[in-house]
């Protein structure tokens, strides 16, 4: 099947949809590709290294008419220059593979089916642990994240790393990050690598450790109610946890330098968490930069795709920030989707099956043949539900009934009895050089105990080897019935001998081969 | 030599024998202590030879230089891979020559005892014996079952238990049976006996599986030296009994740490099985999710961008020789900064410190050959975490499913890693017939393959 890759006409969108790195690997599963002239541009790929992977670069309509597959950055849209929708260069019957953002855009589903096109959303795939590599969500938020630190550090007036200089001391920055999803993550990671201090604020309490593992530092709001969804999103809270969630951030708001606010629910607009008068206390200099820009905004001042200054503050609300690192961003998304036409064409023979029994291309397709096959059923498994099943009580519960049947004093008491009634036993019966020989055995017992838990456990091996070969000791019993009258006994001896010696000098040798292996 | 002289000479053995147990507290010593050893032995060899009770040089010489030299020869031979097996066979060795020492002595017209003292004497031969050829028979099914000779699986007889009480009551009455003779007519109990025991060696081991493996073995190690000790009481040479006893307490102190790692009692090892409790596998916690394959190319691809990763090698490793290409990955990150280390469980493998001395044929430095209590922690600082066939030692479930056949296991715990990639042959449960949540943790992927295949060509992946 051919593989098209247009150009893409949204206002300042640099990504494309593949690199010629995964072009070719798309190539190697039987597809055959063609790229629009100039796609590439923005994201600094030349038609030219296309072209040196094999893959053809043509006009425009030439990539929409032949095409049985379109991959795409953004949805289709109204061609600014030719005043035509993109779906109406979109052959009948065509697999086009996009971001669709299918609850926003009913319309365009139904504009789609009527091409009879079969649909796959890259913002429809489930977040399950299977299709983690092909989630373009995380991929793109994760770009996200650390481009708004990148625009953030541009507008603060400061260094982000604090610093003893000869000309006086800077103190490092203070970044708060607001909602911990993969953007999230991301701009913590960034910004503490930066040398910022970092705080970051979540509704969902098992991201703690994420945060604490980037080095930041997890501000609760004091106040008790689970915010995770069986999706692994958050959801809209209490109006008593938003009270709470408010004063926090009032007050982190006059602390920081830097607010990054990534908090989005999905299916919903962005909750409005940073007020006007939170901006206004803020000291000035400072950045806001607002990832929820295109939902709307966490922030009341944001005024999506701009950068703005409210109050001394800079109020960054660009709505497209992947696109701002376009060759990373395309690159990255690149892999998204042939993960995806992996997925699809798995007898890599170069044709795709839709195949509806799969859980995660069923969710991510949202027009089938003509036919709208969105919202998916439900799935089941998810992060947070596998974190709250294996949170199983600790395993104490079983020492404890161990204990519980015999006490350990009682234990004590019974070992101590047992050994007074033998040692008493061998007192009184044994002859006196019988306890000569078992004072010597006993004593040698407890040396051996003391100095075996002194061996290092990366010696075990050898240890064994060369307890096997002075264990052969028992040589000295043969060595002297051999010279006892009688062949019975010289054969049994003599064979004993011979055995002790096949251990004593295998079992040294081998522990010397063994322990000059040992090195620094 | 006269017989203080020879006493003396004991004394020495004696105390290079203890320095030379002493020495292995660190690979430093180690050499010196084997050393002491070789010289302790010798010097203990010698002096009996030239002491007053032999006289007879030419049997003596012909046996020890056929003995030492085909020993030197299997030393020489055997692969790291193999050193159970080899140690299993030299266990045996021992229980054989102890119970022909034990008939010798038994036979032997120039010992004459009386009352009290020919009735301990006896139970001295008795006991040596019977420890003797448990030892042997144990080791021999050991070594079969190490070396694949002889299915793994623990073989369960329907009323095992009882069996083996018989088999000790049988022992007990031939004993007092035994007892009765007079000058050395006891053949007959004492040869049943030998029968006795050598079939509950058998049953014994046959009833342990795989993985139960270091127990036997240690524990097989520790009876080897019982059955020295007792010949020492029987022939009155406190040389023996102080060298049993060392070689005796030695392995029962590595059978106690190996049932440590495994939170098992000794006895229920010993009584064979796995899971014995209640059939409770069944009610174990069933792992959600999906495992997540990948190449050995994104094996690669993740080593190359950590900074730290824990290798954690298992049976797999030794099964598939993977450890020379193992080191190979390690000395290839290392040059490139990473900070590779090994973490170690306790019972990875099949003998204790298994691990430890198939890395270190492979030149892999000790220093970063890690003990489980010493990097468990390290585990959430690390990147990847890479397990090379094991299984069991890193189950998740011992720590969170308290329904676990293993439960309360100490493990090492990968799935803290920021990755963990688990190289197996196949997604088939552990010897413990658990399931592994580790494998389907969202943090965890799987690179299926033969260790040393897949290893090779994460290896040409790293290098290109």
């Amino acid at each position: 099947m051919r593989i098209g890759v247009p150009k893409e006409i949204h206002a300042g969108e640099k990504r494309v949809a593949t690199v010629p790195e995964v072009a070719e690997k798309l190539l190697k599963l039987g597809f055959t590709v063609t790229v629009e002239t100039g796609a590439g541009e923005g994201a600094n790929f030349s038609d030219d290294a296309y072209r040196e992977v094999g893959v053809k670069v043509a006009d425009r309509e030439e990539v929409w008419a032949t095409a049985d597959i379109v991959l795409k950055v953004r949805g289709p849209q109204v061609h600014p220059e030719l005043a035509v929708d993109e779906i109406e260069f979109l052959r009948d019957g065509a697999t086009l593979i996009s971001f669709i953002w299918p609850a926003q855009n009913p319309e365009l589903l139904e504009r789609l089916a009527a091409k009879k096109a079969t649909v796959l959303a890259m913002d429809s795939v489930p977040r399950i642990s299977r299709a983690q590599k092909l989630d373009a969500l995380s991929s793109m938020a994760n770009i996200a994240g650390y481009r708004a630190v990148i625009e953030a550090a541009h507008e603060f007036g400061r260094f982000f790393t604090g610093q003893v200089t000869a000309a006086g001391k800077v103190p490092p920055a203070k970044v708060f990050v607001i909602g911990v999803g993969v953007a999230g993550l991301a701009a913590i990671g960034a910004a503490s690598g930066l040398g910022a201090i970092v705080r970051a604020s979540d509704t969902r309490p098992e991201v703690r450790d994420q945060v604490k593992s980037l080095g930041a530092e997890f501000v609760e709001v004091d106040y008790q109610e689970e915010g995770s969804t069986a999706g692994g999103y958050a959801k809209v809270m209490s109006e008593g946890y938003q009270k709470a969630q408010k004063e926090l951030y009032a007050r982190q708001a006059m602390d920081v330098d830097i607010i990054i606010t990534t908090a989005l629910i999905p299916g919903k607009p962005a909750p409005k968490l940073i007020t006007a008068g939170m901006v206004e206390s803020m000291k000035p200099g400072s950045v806001i930069v607002d990832l929820a820009a295109e939902q709307g905004g966490n922030c009341e001042l944001t005024a999506p795709g701009q950068v703005v200054v409210r109050h001394g503050v800079t109020i960054i609300g660009y709505t497209d920030l992947p696109s701002r690192l376009a060759r990373q961003s395309s690159t990255l998304y690149a892999t998204n989707l042939l993960r995806l036409l992996e997925e699809l064409c798995k007898e890599k023979d170069g044709n795709i099956v839709v195949n509806m029994d799969d859980e995660m291309i069923r969710a991510a397709t949202v027009v089938k043949d003509g036919a709208i096959t969105w919202p998916p059923p439900p799935i089941s498994v998810s992060a947070a539900a596998k974190v709250g099943a294996t949170a199983a009580p600790p395993v104490e519960i079983k020492k404890e009934e161990k204990k519980a049947r015999l006490p350990a004093w009682a234990s004590t008491v019974i070992g101590l009895a047992t050994a007074g009634l033998l040692f008493f036993w061998v007192g009184a019966y044994a002859p006196p050089a019988f306890l000569v020989h078992f004072t010597v055995f006993v004593l040698a017992c407890f040396v051996g105990y003391m100095v075996i838990w002194n061996v290092t456990p990366a010696l075990h091996t050898p240890l064994m080897s060369v307890t096997n070969a002075i264990s052969s000791i028992i040589a000295i019993g043969a060595l002297i019935q051999v010279s006892s009258p009688g062949a019975l006994i010289l054969i049994l001896a003599g064979l004993a001998i011979a055995l002790t010696s096949v251990n004593m000098a295998g079992g040294f040798w081998v522990t010397q081969r063994m322990l000059s292996m040992f090195r620094k | 030599m006269s017989e203080g002289l020879v006493t003396v000479s004991y004394i020495a053995a004696t105390i290079l024998f203890i320095l030379s147990l002493g020495g292995l507290s660190n690979p430093e010593t180690a050499r010196r202590g084997n050393f002491y050893g070789i010289l302790g032995m010798a010097i203990a060899i010698l002096a009996t030879v030239t002491g007053p009770k032999v006289t007879s040089y030419v049997p003596i010489i012909v046996a020890m230089t056929i003995g030492g030299g085909v020993g030197i020869y299997a030393a020489k031979k055997v692969k790291m891979t193999e050193m159970p097996e080899l140690v299993a066979l030299m266990h045996s060795l021992v229980g054989l020559a102890a119970v022909l020492v034990g008939y010798a002595n038994y036979i032997d017209p120039t010992a004459v005892f009386s009352g009290v003292e020919k009735t301990i004497h006896e139970v001295e031969i008795y006991v040596g014996v019977l420890i003797g050829a448990v030892t042997f028979s144990g080791s021999v099914i050991a070594f079969g079952k190490l070396s694949g000779k002889i299915n793994g699986k623990p073989m369960l007889l329907p009323a095992r238990h009882i069996l083996n009480l018989g088999l000790l009551v049988a022992a007990i009455i031939l004993g007092k049976w035994f007892l009765t003779f007079e000058d050395h007519g006891g053949l007959l109990p004492l040869l049943l006996m030998t029968g006795i025991a050598l079939t509950f060696g058998v049953h014994m081991v046959m009833a342990i599986g795989g993985a139960d493996m270091p127990v036997v073995v240690s524990m097989l190690n520790s009876y080897s030296g019982w059955a020295a000790s007792a010949t020492g009481f029987m022939l009155s040479n406190d040389l023996l009994i102080v060298t049993g006893a060392l070689v005796g307490s030695s392995g029962a102190i590595l059978s106690y740490i190996m049932c440590k790692a495994m939170n098992r009692r000794f006895l229920a090892v010993i009584a064979g099985g796995f899971g014995t409790g209640g059939g409770s596998a069944a009610a174990g916690m069933a792992p959600e999710g999906e495992v997540q394959p990948i190449s050995a190319e994104e094996t690669a691809e993740f080593l190359r961008n950590a900074r730290n990763v824990i290798i954690v090698p298992g049976y797999g490793m030794a099964v598939a020789q993977a450890q020379h290409t193992v080191f190979e990955i390690t000395k290839l990150l290392r040059e490139k900064g990473v900070n590779v280390r090994f973490a170690i469980h306790p019972v990875a493998g099949r003998m204790p410190g298994h691990m430890n001395v198939l890395l270190a044929e492979a030149r892999v430095p000790y220093d970063i050959v890690l003990e489980m209590d010493e990097i468990n922690e390290d585990f959430p600082e690390t990147d990847v975490a890479m397990v090379i066939g094991a299984n069991d030692i890193v189950n998740p479930a011992a720590q969170e499913d308290p329904n676990s056949p293993i439960a309360g296991m100490p493990v090492l715990e990968v799935w803290k890693a920021k990755t963990s990639i688990v190289m197996k042959r196949s997604m088939a449960s552990g010897y413990a017939g658990v399931d592994n949540p580790l494998f389907y943790k969202e943090n965890n992927k799987m690179l299926f393959g033969d260790a040393k295949k897949m290893l090779d060509e994460v290896l040409k992946y790293l290098q290109g």
